[in-house]
This record gives structure tokens, sequence and C-alpha cells, in this order.
């Protein structure tokens, strides 16, 4: 299992506790664990990630073992410090807009 | 007892905004959904407690809401609004080709004969249909897949079909507008299309009477003669009598014909309202006036309503879909600024009162009476 914590806005809408656990296989990756939060919850399909091509909606920024994973390749591996929960991903919203 | 209820979309949430017949007094409440952007809410003509909701915003990108008690709760339904195939190629800002790409809901109709029946107009240009409540969208790619739309080009606020206007004497004939396209009408539900811009002329386009690119910013519809449209182009104000095949300027006296928003008269089929603005660059109304016009013989000739609205240092915007009109008699008129005062007239334009003045900035207004 790995811990997510989800931004506050998105949670509302998709009336989601702030954090939520998401079953993983072996060798899970972000892609993958993405797949998995989306199945658990169909609300956040495409509030993350675009849903055709699945790349990440420009403001939004993944956060894991308290470095910024934005900008990492999504397929591979997630540290051992997520997938055994000693340690959240943490999805946040850009500072942005006006 | 009469019912009227004003739903107001903003940049920062939506608003409910109740009276009843007189239209004196206003109960309103939200933000409902703050801090997103509500580009349209609108009701069923059947069932007024229900209610879509467009919500968006540039972190999380589109919802779908819908409330069946009026506003009270909210449901967030389906938000896939996938293009049918692989979709073709419109004209960009410096004349190269980009594919079509979603980005937003516009405007939301429901049905007029069916409640479980919803339109959405979509960015980039399209026209979506759910028969489900909003629950699965199918898109009524009979549009996009007209010949002319690899030249349909984006406004200055995108590529968006910003208005659908339904007969409510036929409801498969309809009637949508697109920014920077032009007008589509279709008498089979959705399935066919015809371009319907003759008489259209847009000076910045290199053929400025070319059959697509016009930025026609909105259209109405008499609704005891559905025939009669009206229309706020990015410049002129336009009539049609016959169902849009040919269109004729009647911008007349107005201080300049640039403006967004356009609505017709419930019963009274030669009365029409606008609100003109400076210009496409400035976009406030002329010398920090903001007055109302109204015309009693279709157009061209254009009186200002002022009573009740700020005639000096007043600098908003009234956006396309900021305006709306019941059919109580006499009629209210409505609309919203950029600037978050929503005006209210119950006497058909003679007099204004603002009855919220600090909301956010306004993109949609509509009234349901029920």
């Amino acid at each position: 299992m790995v811990e997510v914590i989800l931004p506050t806005q998105i949670r509302m809408i998709a009336q989601l506790k702030p954090k939520v656990c998401v079953k993983v296989a072996d060798g899970a990756t972000l892609n993958t664990l993405l797949d998995g939060l989306e199945a658990d919850y169909p609300a956040l399909r495409g509030a993350l990630r675009d849903p055709s091509s699945r790349r990440r909606r420009p403001f939004i920024r993944f956060f894991i073992a308290g470095e910024d994973f934005s900008n990492e390749n999504p397929d591979s591996p997630l540290p051992i410090s997520v997938v055994d929960q000693s340690e959240p991903v943490v999805i946040v919203g850009a500072i942005a807009g006006g | 007892m009469t019912t009227v209820r004003l739903l107001v979309g903003t940049k920062k949430g939506a608003f409910i905004l109740t009276s009843d017949g007189k239209r004196g007094d206003w109960k309103v409440t939200g933000p409902h959904f703050p801090g997103w952007e509500i580009y349209h809410i609108k009701g069923s003509s059947i069932e007024p407690n229900r209610i879509f909701a467009s919500q968006s915003t540039g972190w999380f990108g589109q919802f779908i809401q819908r409330s069946d008690d009026g506003g009270e709760t909210w449901e967030s339904v389906g938000r896939d609004f996938s293009y049918n195939g692989t979709p073709g190629d419109h004209l960009w800002f410096d004349g190269s080709s980009r594919p079509w790409q979603f980005t937003r809901v516009w405007h939301m109709e429901p049905s007029l004969t069916d409640v479980d029946t919803v339109f959405a107009g979509v960015e980039d240009a399209a026209l979506f249909k759910s028969v489900d409540a909003g629950q699965s969208w199918t898109e009524l790619d009979g549009l996009r897949n007209t010949k002319s739309s690899s030249a349909w080009q984006p406004g200055a606020g995108g590529m968006g079909l910003h208005t659908i206007v339904v007969d409510p004497s036929d409801p498969d004939r309809m009637f949508v507008a697109i920014s920077a396209a032009g007008v589509f009408g279709t008498t089979d539900g959705g399935g066919g299309w015809k371009v319907l811009t003759k008489g259209l002329r847009s000076e910045f386009m290199e053929d400025p009477d070319a059959d697509v690119g016009h930025c026609v910013h909105r259209i109405a519809m008499h609704p005891g003669r559905p025939e009669r449209l009206y229309m706020q182009k990015h410049w002129d104000v336009m009539r049609s009598d016959d169902s849009g095949a040919n269109w004729h300027e009647v911008s007349g006296n107005l201080p300049t014909d640039f403006g967004f928003v356009i609505g017709a008269h419930p019963r009274n089929e030669e009365t029409v309202y606008v609100i003109p603005i400076t210009s496409d660059t400035e976009h406030f109304p002329v010398g920090g006036s903001l007055k109302v016009f109204r015309s009693t013989v279709g157009g061209d000739e254009w009186q200002p309503l002022t009573r009740g609205l700020p005639q000096v240092n007043c600098y908003v915007n009234v956006l396309r879909g900021a305006m709306s009109i019941d059919s109580l008699d006499p009629c209210g008129i409505y609309f919203g600024t950029t600037g978050g005062q929503v005006y209210v007239s119950s006497d058909e334009g003679e007099s204004w009162e603002a009855v919220v003045r600090d909301l956010p900035a306004v993109l949609s207004v509509e009234v349901q009476s029920f």
C-alpha cells in the first residue's frame, strides 16, 4: 500500500479524506500508482493527468520522499520508503492563478 | 407564488439569487464551488430544480456538477469529453494548424423536452450530448466534421462553442455559435449542420465575407418567432429573419457596435437588448457610462436605458453569457459584470438596481421563473 495525500480542492470535489491508501504491486511506479488511485476513485480520473496521454496536468506536482518528482520519469520505480509506507506521496496544486 | 432564480457563474464560484415575482428582494447563497471557475450554470425548463454547472480550474481541469434540488446539494457527474475519432486540425493565431484539444465547457443547455438530456458546448469547439443527466457524454461530431472546420480559429478567449440555442417549437432545430468560426444550424437534432454566415462581414479576416472565421459573440432567438435571430458579433449587431440563412446589420445609431451580450424580449419580437462595449481593445462602456440599449423595432433604432446604472467611472465589462431575460410580464432583465455587480430590471429595462455588488467577475447569468 502507498499513502497518498491529495490537494484540498480536489478532495472536496471528490468527497475524499485528505489521505488515501492505494494498493500497488511490486515494482510500482508513479504511473501505476496513479492508475490504481484513479481506479479506486474514478472522480480523480482526468484531474491529475490527461486521461488519454497520462501526462501530468501542468499545475499538478508530485512530491515523493520530500523531493519534487514531477518531472521525473513516471515509469521509474517508486522509492522503497514510499512502498513500505514510511513516507507518503504528496500531490499538490502548484502556486498559480489570481 | 412565482419564484425567480438567478444562476450566476463567476471566476471564483457560483451564486444563486432567489426572489419572488416582484423581483425586489433577493436572497443570495454561495459561493458554491468556491475558488473554481463556473463558466456556465443553467437549469432545466422542464424540472427547474435540476441544474447543471460547468466547473473548472487550471489545476484539475473540467468537472460537471448536477443538482436535483435547486442548488442545495450537488453531484459531480461525467467529465469525459473525448472527441470522436482522431481530431483534425484547426487554424491557430499565427495561421499555422493545430490539433483539436479539449479545454473546458463553455455552455450547458438542458433539453426542452427530456429532463435527462443536456447539451454541452466546449473549447476547442465541439458539441456534446448526454442522455443520462450528465453521467456520460457523446460528441455530435457532424458539427466538427463540417468541411469548413479546418479554417476555424480561436478568438482571444479561445475557440469555444459558447452559445447553444434550441427552437422551442421544434427541438431538433438548434443553432450554435463559435468564436471565431460563425453560426451553424441543424434541423435533425445535431446530426447534420449548415454554416449560417451569409451577410456577415469581418474586416479582420483576409476575406471579410468568407463562410467561416467570424467571431460571433452571442446569438439570441425570439421564442415566439424562432426564425428571428439576433447576433452580437465582435463588431456589428445583426439580425436574421429566416433562421440564419441571411443576416443583415442593425447596428444603426448605437454608440459602438462592439459588445458581447444580446437578448430578445420574450413576447415582442421587435424588442431586443444589447450592452455596447467601447471596442475590441477597450473592454468597458463608452466614456465609463454603463448603458443598456433597447430597440423596439428590431434594431437600427436604439434607445439608451440608464436609470440606476452608473454613469461615471464605470469600467467593467459584460461578458457574452452574462445577460438573461425572464418570461414574466413585464419581463425582467439581468446582467452581471466583470466588477462583480449583478443588475436587475423588473420593468423591461426602464430602471435598474444592483442586487449584489461585490461578487467575483461574473461569467454567466441565467434566470429561471417557475
